[in-house]
């Protein structure tokens, strides 16, 4: 499998060490080349300095042709951002974006993306672990809504001149 | 209408500052507190310190009743999640957003984001308009700026292409001086024949400039 992860922090850097471990084509991405210090020395995959939620640098790493891609950095809407751009530019098949927001996780999932929300692990680890009842253990939360984020659109709109036309109000997809 | 504006830089604070001249409902979402304390003092008691990005904070601004939301932060990721949120979790008609990007205007479009306003293109647009599509470039001045070396890129449709260096009716004070033509520079002689894809280094008092792009490049696009 090749996998690309952007956001070398402790998930980051753990999850790309252990894909590669495990014979994986690893590529991970951080807009800070001190963050490769989290990786071990023997890491077998690649480490690249870029910023990924530019499209070209994401097109760099070698994201077309990619299996994988996790979105693991510390913001919510660039995780966001860059798993829509590997879905819908890149075609990638797996895509798991981190949110930790989890009004907006549960938003992405109905939008048609894996989210994974640090904040209900959490919570449902530390209630599990106290033995208070939990409402099923949420991990990646799988895409519940739309395979696609949005109705297929018409092609874009001219150049916005006044013409006091209004697009339709797009009904929300999977839940109200 | 009521519009509910994220993000409360210049463009969102101006943009504010207009809509409420125009007569409409507006909301200003800015979440650092005092630069919206700042806002608010100017403009009233329209503005909400909170992170428009965040599930509730369009919940509290009233987003299931806006006609629309526009995110003008300097973050496309912002811009583009405020208006998903918008759309999808509260069926707001019409999402604008400020793209910084050119790269994401399409992703955006694709996604469901009814209107872009990219600067970057404007700019990018502006400025492309106003260069002529060949131009001669200028490499150096000699004596104090009265003469200029120049280069001169030869296109398809350039008036040079066929001719003879001798055919050229150069201005007094021009001089042709060096061709380079695959990479190898040679002396430009009377008899030489130009053509496309030539690169002519000439020698021209200044005031001549304009006749020598006329002979080489042919008549440029008029700026503006």
């Amino acid at each position: 499998m090749k996998a690309l992860i952007v956001g070398c922090g402790r998930v980051g850097a753990g999850l790309a060490d252990r894909l590669a471990r495990a014979g994986h084509d690893v590529t991970i991405l951080d807009t800070s080349t001190r963050a490769f210090e989290r990786l071990p020395a023997d890491f077998a995959g690649k480490a690249i300095r870029g910023n990924g939620i530019d499209e070209d640098v994401l097109r760099r790493a070698g994201l077309a042709g990619a299996d994988l891609f996790a979105a693991l950095t510390e913001g919510d809407n660039r995780n966001v951002l860059m798993a829509q751009l590997a879905r819908e530019t890149f075609a990638v098949p797996r895509v798991v974006a981190k949110v930790n927001d989890p009004v907006r996780a549960e938003a992405y999932a109905a939008l048609g993306l894996a989210t994974l929300c640090r904040t209900t692990i959490l919570e449902d680890a530390i209630l599990e672990y106290l033995g208070e009842p939990v409402d099923g253990v949420r991990g990646v939360q799988p895409p519940t809504g739309h395979d696609h984020p949005l109705e297929a659109r018409p092609a874009p709109a001219p150049p916005a001149v006044a013409t006091g036309t209004r697009p339709e109000p797009a009904a929300p997809p999977g839940e109200a | 209408m009521y519009i509910i504006v994220v993000g409360g830089g210049k463009v969102g604070y101006y943009l504010t500052k207009e809509l409420l001249q125009a007569g409409h409902e507006v909301v200003l979402l800015e979440k650092h507190p005092p630069r919206a304390a700042q806002i608010a003092d100017e403009l009233g008691s329209i503005v909400l310190t909170l992170d428009g990005c965040e599930g509730q904070s369009l919940a509290r601004a009233g987003a299931k009743r806006a006609d629309i939301v526009a995110a003008v932060t300097g973050d496309d990721e912002d811009n583009l999640v405020v208006c998903q949120m918008a759309k999808h979790h509260f069926s707001v008609p019409r999402a604008i957003a400020r793209v910084n990007n050119p790269k994401n205007e399409e992703l955006f479009r694709h996604l469901g984001v009814d209107e872009i306003i990219s600067p970057t293109r404007t700019v990018l647009g502006a400025i492309e308009q106003d260069i002529p599509v060949h131009e001669l470039l200028h490499l150096a001045e000699l004596e104090r700026g009265d003469l200029e070396v120049l280069e001169a890129q030869i296109e398809e449709g350039s008036p040079a292409v066929g001719r003879r260096s001798r055919e050229i009716a150069l201005p007094d004070g021009c001089s042709l001086f060096i061709l380079i033509r695959d990479e190898v520079a040679q002396p430009i002689r009377p008899e030489t024949l130009f053509q496309a894809g030539d690169k002519i280094i000439a020698i021209t008092r200044t005031e001549c400039e304009a006749a020598l792009r006329e002979e080489l490049i042919g008549t440029a696009p008029t700026p503006r």
